[in-house]
């Protein structure tokens, strides 16, 4: 059989824009982990608030159903900063009053309670939008959806889709991503932040507020998750109390894989988590007829296990020796 | 915090309330009394009209997960995410080899000795076991929280598995039915009969505390606690780590097996949503309210958790919807109890942790895995000491009568 490579491209597509958006929650996890060695299990819910929060925000700001580019431009900007100013000080208060607490027990007590603050906050998403999938306000009109940008902007022959909604996933994710690694490494804070995830004590010697920089961690991790929220509620237009454990796992296996505690580490690994989806979700049909997006959870839990026994220290990470 | 844990620190005093069963008379009255509550328990359920059978049948089968998660938890103090896996797999063995609509039944390769219950359920127990081994076999040297987290892993990929592998398992059809036991003189296991079904079960949890507690007190038991104490002090001492760790995998998942085939033969059915995660974290929740390390503690938790879970959460929807339109909430009048479970678990695990990481009913030597780190050393050295001192006498008469 021929290698089909346009539906080979329209996944590839597909992947990145999964890819960005998991690689945005992927940091989350990895700031946090690299800082204070823990697995915030809540992360991916607190993803998921973020992106209930974009709902709530947007239906609120109002819908206008003729509304022109700039409106929709102005609406959604709004509503993002607004996810991501609430998941960042959710993720904040968590830390403030569950993991703080918790900070000279052994490793895991804090885990555990993050799986407690994750099911309470499914519980909460239940509460706030029910326990079936929500429909988000009607905030990007179905035939600016589907503008495809190589054959509505550029003119060009091809079977190939490229939505400028895809445009805008990526987008959006690379300030993001620049904007981090901008504070990690020229900032005064991300100086501390660094210092702080090599050794806490020396830190706290040298002066650093560690409480303080652990927050900020929290803080900038959940910024980060907010922004995914915002964008998976609206790229993939449906939102469901459950879907920060499934992103949120997926996300995860990309900080691991990449090297955890590692930034660039998680953006590689979001990409290729990213990749491995779509292809899965819906190329590797064309050749294997059985297969279908129902095994993908099964292959990317699989790479989870895989990494996790054979590689933990990931793709970038570097292996540190455990402290005994 | 730190003063609670201190106080229950390490030391070699094996004194605990774990040790063997009643010991002194009151304790024999309190337990026989409790044993003959339970047994009692289906009259009274008749006679006041409670109808709680259909209920305790899933809370007794809560109570043998527990137990067996506490030998993973909190004996060996390693935290396994997946136990549902092993549950499940448990499930679909019997249901592989008891029931008429499965593949392999069909295709004639099941002895018709495997065809009938209990041999089905010991071949449960034992395909669990195998299971767990292989998956611990190369995670357990993992830390802590990777372990935890491979375990999550496994335990998704297992019901997807039993979900999407479709002419394996029927998918979504699930299986059934499922095998009964055999009639023992006046006592019929069909669906109807609940009763007989509660009292199976009962037996099946004691000879589970009695065994879990013969094995706390055994060589591995004590292997199991030194690992959770400190892993390299008990490297130190000549204990093997990777077999012991094994060990207490293997018999929790051979554990969670069992009740998974038990679970199927009392609900004649095995369907890939049984075995979410949910469950496991409701048994972790059971485990970690009721006390880490302590058999009656997991099963107390268990009851508890399960009373919320299968009880409450019917009984309460109605009542508070009514009392919700007469004061006018539209949110407390349509509001279904059933969903408060994430909120209950998740609390009863960030409580616990913040408030009491022993649990309602710490055992006395509690996982330390659970306790703040040693990061300062002179005080919790000081006060091991101190505790020796303290309890010198005790602790000779342990080394003299137990530590052979």
């Amino acid at each position: 059989m021929e290698f089909n490579w346009t539906l080979f491209a329209q996944y590839l597509i597909l992947g990145v824009t999964n890819g960005a958006l998991i690689a945005l929650i992927a940091l989350g996890y990895t700031l946090v982990y690299g800082i204070v060695e823990l697995i915030n299990f809540a992360h991916g819910e607190v993803f998921m608030m973020g992106a209930f929060l974009s709902l709530t925000a947007v239906s609120a700001f109002g819908v206008l159903s003729n509304a022109g580019w700039a409106q929709i431009a102005l609406i959604s900007l709004l509503a993002l900063l607004a996810a991501m100013l609430f998941s960042g000080v959710l993720n904040w208060s968590i830390d403030r009053v569950v993991y703080r607490r918790l900070r000279s027990a052994p490793r895991l007590a804090p885990l555990i309670a993050a799986i407690g603050v994750s099911f309470i906050l499914q519980g909460i998403g239940i509460y706030w939008k029910g326990s079936t999938t929500v429909l988000p306000p009607n905030l990007i009109p179905t035939d600016v959806r589907s503008v495809n940008i190589l054959t509505d902007w550029l003119g060009l022959e091809t079977r190939i889709r490229f939505r400028a909604l895809d445009l805008a996933v990526i987008l959006l994710t690379i300030p993001l991503l620049l904007g981090l690694s901008w504070l990690v490494y020229h900032t005064r804070t991300g100086k501390a932040m660094r210092a702080v995830a090599q050794d806490r004590g020396a830190a706290a010697l040298m002066g650093i507020d560690v409480n303080r920089t652990i927050a900020i961690a929290f803080l900038v991790g959940g910024v980060l998750a907010g922004a995914a929220g915002f964008i998976a509620a609206y790229y993939t237009n449906t939102a469901r109390f459950q879907m920060g454990f499934r992103y949120g796992l997926f996300a995860f296996t990309a900080a691991v894989l990449g090297g955890i505690g590692n930034l660039n580490g998680a953006v590689l690994g979001g990409l290729i988590i990213g990749l491995v989806w779509s292809m899965s979700d819906g190329f590797l049909q064309t050749y294997i007829s059985w297969w279908g997006a129902q095994w993908t959870p099964l292959i990317i839990f699989g790479v989870l296990v895989l990494v996790m026994v054979f590689k933990p220290t990931g793709l970038l990470g570097e292996a540190v020796p455990e402290k005994v | 915090m730190a003063d609670l844990a201190r106080t229950q620190t390490i030391g070699g005093r094996s004194t605990s309330a774990d040790v063997a069963a009643p010991r002194s008379r009151r304790d024999i009255v309190v337990f026989g009394a409790i044993l003959i509550f339970l047994i009692a328990f289906p009259f009274i359920d008749q006679r006041w009209e409670l109808r709680l059978m259909g209920a305790l049948l899933p809370i007794g089968i809560y109570a043998v997960l527990a137990m067996g998660l506490n030998i993973v938890v909190g004996y060996a103090g390693l935290l396994d995410l997946g136990y549902a896996a092993f549950f499940a797999i448990g499930a679909y063995t019997v249901g592989f080899l008891t029931s008429p609509s499965s593949v392999f039944v069909r295709a004639g390769v099941v002895p018709p000795f495997f065809q009938q219950f209990w041999p089905a359920l010991i071949a449960a127990f034992i395909v669990a076991a195998v299971f767990g081994v292989l998956l611990g076999a190369p995670t357990l040297r993992l830390r802590g929280d990777y372990l935890a987290i491979v375990t999550l892993g496994f335990g998704e990929i297992v019901p997807n598995f039993f979900l999407n592998a479709v002419p394996l398992t029927g998918g979504t059809r699930g299986i059934n039915p499922i095998a009964k036991p055999p009639t023992l003189g006046p006592f019929d296991f069909g669906q109807t009969a609940q009763r007989n079904w509660y009292w199976l079960i009962l037996g099946i949890g004691l000879v589970s505390i009695f065994i879990i507690l013969r094995l706390y007190n055994s060589r591995l038991g004590r292997s199991w606690q030194a690992i959770r104490e400190d892993e390299l002090a008990a490297a130190s001492m000549g204990i093997n780590l990777t077999r012991t760790k094994l060990w207490a995998f293997a018999l929790g998942a051979s554990f969670s097996g069992f009740a998974g085939s038990l679970f199927s033969a009392a609900f004649q059915y095995v369907h890939p949503s049984q075995f979410e995660f949910t469950l496991s974290i409701l048994v972790l929740s059971a485990v970690i309210l009721g006390g880490i390390g302590n058999v009656y503690g997991a099963v107390i938790g268990a009851v508890l958790i399960g009373s919320f879970d299968r009880i409450l959460a019917e009984r309460l929807t109605v009542p508070l919807n009514a009392l919700g339109e007469r004061i006018g909430s539209d949110w407390l009048a349509s509001h279904n109890v059933g969903e408060d479970r994430y909120v209950v678990f998740g609390l009863a695990l960030v409580l616990m942790m913040l408030l009491r990481p022993g649990g309602l009913f710490p055992s006395k030597q509690r996982a330390a895995e659970l306790q703040p780190d040693s990061e300062d050393i002179s005080v919790q050295e000081q006060q091991d000491l101190f505790d020796v001192l303290q309890h010198d006498d005790e602790l000779s008469d342990v080394r003299g009568g137990q530590v052979a």
